[in-house]
C-alpha cells in the first residue's frame, strides 16, 4: 500500500488575490520521490494551475529552491519520505518578491552578481600568455569550493541581512567574487575590492552563518566573506602604513 | 530592468520581515544574543576603567568603588555581564576558524587546531591573570 502525505502549498494568484493563501494537496509518497516529484504529481494529476520553477532534477541547475517546512531547500534533493507523516509546508524562497505561487522574482540577485565581476580579469597592458594559463591542482583547490555555487539563492533566502538591507550584495555574489580572487590566473582582485570592501559588501555581513548551513553544495559563503574581511582589513592597514605600496 | 511585459507586474507580493524575525529560529536567536553581548563587553571595559581610575585616586576613592561593586545590583549586573562576555568569547572562538586560513608547510591547518589555539591562549591569559591576582 502506498502512503499518502499532505502538501500545504503557498498559492499566490495576483489576478485574484492580494496576499498568498495555502492550498492542500494529498499525494502518494514513494521512497524515491523528492518534494519536486510531489509538486510535479500535483501539476500533472491534481491541479495544472500550480506554478513553480524546476529543470534538471539533480541539484545542478539551482532552479527549484523553495522553503520546505521553514528551511530553504532544493526541492529535488529533499525527500518526501523524510517528512512522514507530514504535512509538508512548501513556500516560496524568502527575501524575494513573489511573482506567482512558488515563483520568486530574482532580478535583484541578477543585478548584484555582475557587480563583483565574476569572471577572469587579466591585466590589459600585459602581453598575452604564450599558450594556456597553467594551474597546479593545489592552485585549483584554492578556489574550487567556491566554484561549486549553482546560483540557487538558498543562501539569500536564509540570510536575514539580505531581507533587512536591500543593498547588501549577499552571500553567493561575495563567494563567487572570492572564487575569482583566489584563482591564480586572475588579476582583478583590486577592481573587486572597490565593490566588496564596502558597507553593502562584506562589511554588511554580521556573520549569522545561515548561508553556509543552507548551501546545498558546501560552498561556505559565510567563510568566504569572513576570509575576505581579513583580506580587506589587511589591505586597509597596508595602505595606511605603506601608502606607496598600496594597490 | 523593465518588467512591463509582465501582465501583473505591480502586483508582486513583497513579504515584510517581522520585527521579531529572530525569535522563531535558534540560529537567529543566538546571532542576536551574540550581537547583544557587545553591550556587556562595553560595560565590562567601562567597569575596568572606573576601577583603574579609582585606584589612581587613592584609598578613599578606591574603598568607595569597592563598596559600590559590592552592591547587590552591581553584583547582579556583573554576573550577567560575565555570562554574556563568556558567551561572546566562546562564539567568537568557534567562528574564528571559518575566517582564518592558516597554512603550515603548504598544508592547511585543521579548523579544530585553530579553535584549540584560541582556547589555549584564553586559558593561558586567564591563568596569568589569576596568578597576578591570587599569587
Amino acid at each position: 500500500m502506498v502512503d499518502h502525505i499532505i502538501l500545504q502549498v503557498t498559492r499566490y494568484r495576483p489576478e485574484r488575490e492580494l496576499a498568498p493563501t495555502t492550498q492542500e494537496y494529498e499525494i502518494p509518497v514513494h521512497e524515491e520521490w523528492a518534494v519536486l516529484d510531489g509538486l510535479n504529481h500535483v501539476k500533472d494529476q491534481l491541479d495544472g494551475t500550480l506554478s513553480y520553477r524546476w529543470s534538471c532534477r539533480m541539484g545542478i541547475c539551482g532552479s527549484c529552491g523553495m522553503t520546505v517546512n521553514g528551511e530553504p531547500r532544493l526541492t529535488c534533493a529533499t525527500f518526501l519520505a523524510d517528512y512522514r507523516p507530514g504535512p509538508i509546508r512548501i513556500e516560496p524562497l524568502r527575501n524575494f518578491p513573489v511573482i506567482r505561487d512558488l515563483v520568486v522574482e530574482i532580478g535583484d540577485f541578477m543585478r548584484k552578481l555582475p557587480q563583483v565581476k565574476p569572471w577572469l580579469i587579466r591585466d590589459e597592458g600585459a602581453a598575452a600568455p604564450d599558450g594556456e594559463l597553467l594551474q597546479t591542482p593545489a592552485e585549483m583547490n584554492e578556489y574550487k569550493q567556491y566554484s561549486m555555487c549553482i546560483n540557487c539563492m538558498l543562501c539569500y533566502s536564509a540570510c536575514p541581512i539580505v531581507g533587512l538591507e536591500k543593498d547588501f550584495l549577499g552571500p553567493a555574489a561575495i563567494a563567487l567574487a572570492q572564487r575569482y580572487n583566489l584563482d591564480s590566473r586572475d588579476e582583478g582582485a583590486g577592481e573587486r575590492m572597490e565593490v566588496l570592501s564596502t558597507a553593502e559588501g562584506v562589511w554588511g555581513c554580521t556573520f549569522v552563518g545561515e548561508c553556509t548551513t543552507a548551501c546545498p553544495k558546501g560552498v561556505d559563503p559565510a567563510g568566504a566573506i569572513q576570509r575576505y574581511k581579513l583580506t580587506a582589513a589587511a589591505e586597509s592597514l597596508r595602505s595606511f602604513l605603506l601608502p606607496w605600496r598600496s594597490s | 530592468m523593465s518588467a512591463n511585459y509582465t501582465e501583473f507586474h505591480p502586483r508582486w507580493y513583497r513579504p515584510r520581515m517581522s520585527v521579531f524575525w529572530w525569535v522563531g529560529r535558534r540560529s537567529y536567536l543566538i546571532f542576536v544574543l551574540r550581537e547583544l553581548t557587545s553591550v556587556f563587553v562595553a560595560w565590562s571595559v567601562v567597569f575596568l576603567l572606573l576601577l583603574v581610575h579609582a585606584v589612581g585616586q587613592g584609598g578613599t576613592e578606591y574603598r568607595r568603588f569597592v563598596d559600590l561593586s559590592g552592591n547587590p545590583w552591581m553584583l547582579a549586573l556583573n554576573a550577567v555581564t560575565l555570562v554574556f562576555v563568556v558567551f561572546h568569547a566562546i562564539t567568537w572562538f568557534n567562528l574564528a576558524p571559518q575566517a582564518m586560513v592558516v597554512r603550515l608547510r603548504g598544508k592547511r591547518v585543521p579548523r579544530s587546531r585553530i579553535a584549540g589555539a584560541h582556547y589555549a591562549g584564553w586559558a593561558l591569559l586567564s591563568a596569568l591573570a589569576a596568578w597576578l591576582i591570587v599569587g
